[in-house]
């Protein structure tokens, strides 16, 4: 009987090995196809006019493969978006967390999360025909669709990743810490200000990275509401194509093998790159800041 | 990120799908007329069930290119065939047979309480090349002007760039929309904007410009008089036999393949 029962164990710690190696293979060969359709680019253009050249006319006669526009549109958008959402989102968790009492949380929290189940097509739409022309009329600008209006949405979108995340990291303080803090005579506002934020600093850092690695990978919305100008903007409220957005609107038309299809696939290579190297900060801010017990603080 | 994999994914699997095909009637060419083709397609394929057709987009000049090389039977085409390609197609003794199947035809568009009715396809060119940059400078009232254009793989945009900015470049500045019905939505909302469709996409919310003076509707287009259009065309190997011959006669009736033009937002020839 022991015997069947090793076996078991086995075969099922296989069958799930088995698994994990599935998703994690066709990831990587994700990867590799990226790769594999994204560097012939760099026999026409040399990797530095790729990334600082300034127009991006890939059909026309000569045609200029330039993605420093789109690049800093994503850029843009996306920093400009945590500004708008790493305060409202990081507030609003330690208001679910901290203050509110259980009855409010308990509707609030699901609402929040409820955001993230918004299909992004569906803000796309309502940025487009509500926000839209609502921006227009109170800034006097000749058109809502651009940068601002982006961020405003993407920051719709990446609030209750900070916020669920954020929480978690909050709820996770150990009490003896807060009590300790009371105990000395702080109040409920000092507790969270001086001891319950800066112990879950890292749980909320990850937070707010992974918001914004969502917010640099979103295509819908930008596609929809940034405008789509491929030139910098020289204010808030200029249309901008990020690149997602360029990626989308153009890859079903380009021709298979042809250069700019190479350089929609080397746009995407960037993209991962940005979205890897936000992972690895998050990664590495969650390992470096880790609050182990209650000693470390 | 995830969704720019999603993207590359499907894009993917499209063009392997296209490839697997074991189809008997290959269709090839411009993303223009492929709107047309799509719908002629699925049409004829249920009405001839024996018939598998694979369709495929990869522009006019590859179109010419596979009709030349002998790997489609049919090439949409949004031009007429190159001196250079007929002599090409004519040393491989190919004999490139041009059917137009309907027209395209672009209108200028703006927002409905615009004052200006008429432009010359010069100041369109200046507009959108940067140049114009104030309704107020070709007659119209104190407005920053809008640009609103289309993604450069667009067939729209390829029309436009060529019978309006005759190959310079539009501005960086212009906003890029990835479809007629976005531009239709930006424009009707928007003051501020000019923008360009094809002519089956006009409805009452936004306002159709002249152009030099002449309205772009289907009697302007088939005459030739409207500036910005031209016709579509497709090219078969030789004179068509066959499945061939029967897919370009059902493109052709009017009853038929023609409803599909009109449907796809182009000038059907009768």
């Amino acid at each position: 009987m022991p015997m069947k029962r090793e076996i078991t164990e086995k075969l099922i710690q296989k069958l799930f090995m088995l698994i994990a190696m599935a998703s994690i293979t066709v990831l990587f060969l994700i990867m590799i196809f990226i790769f594999k359709e994204g560097f012939p680019i760099f026999k026409t253009v040399s990797i530095n006019e790729f990334i600082f050249g300034h127009y991006w006319y890939p059909t026309s006669e000569p045609p200029d493969f330039g993605i420093f526009t789109l690049i800093a549109a994503s850029v843009l958008v996306t920093v400009l978006s945590a500004v708008l959402s790493i305060p409202l989102g990081v507030m609003t968790a330690v208001y679910l967390a901290e203050i509110a009492t259980k009855k409010v949380s308990e509707i609030a929290k699901p609402v929040v999360e409820l955001l993230a189940a918004l299909p992004s097509v569906v803000i796309g739409f309502f940025g487009m025909v509500v926000v839209a022309p609502f921006l227009q009329e109170v800034f006097k600008i000749p058109t809502g669709l651009n940068l601002f209006n982006a961020a405003l949405m993407l920051a719709f979108m990446s609030i209750p990743t900070i916020c669920s995340i954020s929480e978690d990291a909050l709820y996770s303080v150990p009490v003896a810490l807060k009590e300790a803090s009371m105990a000395l005579g702080a109040t409920h506002l000092e507790t969270i200000l001086r001891v319950i934020l800066p112990a879950s600093i890292s749980g909320i850092s990850t937070a707010v990275i992974l918001g914004m690695s969502r917010a640099i990978g979103e295509t819908m919305v930008v596609l929809m509401v940034a405008g789509g100008a491929a030139a910098l903007p020289e204010s808030i409220f200029d249309p901008v194509r990020p690149m997602p957005a360029s990626i989308a609107s153009e890859i079903a038309e380009a021709p298979v093998g042809g250069e700019h299809y190479f350089a929609l696939f080397a746009i995407g290579i960037v993209l991962f790159i940005f979205t890897l190297f936000f992972n690895v900060v998050a990664d590495h801010i969650a390992y470096k800041y880790k609050q182990i017990g209650e000693a470390s603080l | 990120m995830k969704k720019a994999i999603i993207i590359f994914l499907i894009g993917a699997g499209l063009f392997i799908t296209n490839v697997a095909f074991g189809a008997n009637l290959v269709i090839k060419g411009s993303t223009t007329v492929l709107p047309i083709a799509q719908k002629a397609v699925e049409a004829f394929m249920s009405q001839h069930p024996d018939v598998k057709i694979s369709l495929s987009g990869g522009g006019s000049g590859n179109g010419i290119k596979a009709i030349i090389d002998g790997t489609t039977d049919i090439a949409n085409a949004s031009r007429f065939i190159k001196g250079k390609e007929v002599k090409l197609a004519h040393e491989k003794g190919v004999y490139p047979v041009p059917f137009a199947v309907a027209y395209d035809s672009i209108i200028p568009v703006v927002h409905r309480s615009n004052k200006i009715s008429n432009l010359t396809l010069g100041q369109l060119k200046d507009i959108y090349n940067g140049k114009i940059k104030n309704f107020n400078e070709i007659g119209g009232r104190n407005l920053e002007i809008v640009i609103i254009s289309r993604d450069t793989s667009s067939g729209t945009y390829e029309t436009w760039s060529k019978k309006v900015m005759k190959k310079e470049r539009v501005t960086p500045r212009a906003q890029v929309m990835a479809s007629n019905g976005s531009i239709v939505q930006a424009v009707s909302n928007n003051k501020h904007a000019i923008g360009y469709i094809g002519i089956g996409y006009l409805n009452d919310n936004i306002k159709p410009l002249r152009v030099n003076g002449i309205e772009g509707n289907e009697a302007t287009t088939l005459n030739g008089t409207f500036p910005i259009s031209r016709p579509l065309f497709m090219f078969t190997k030789g004179w068509p036999k066959g499945d061939t011959l029967n897919f370009i006669n059902f493109m052709l009736n009017p009853e038929k393949g023609q409803k599909y033009v009109k449907e796809s937002g182009y000038v059907r020839l009768y």
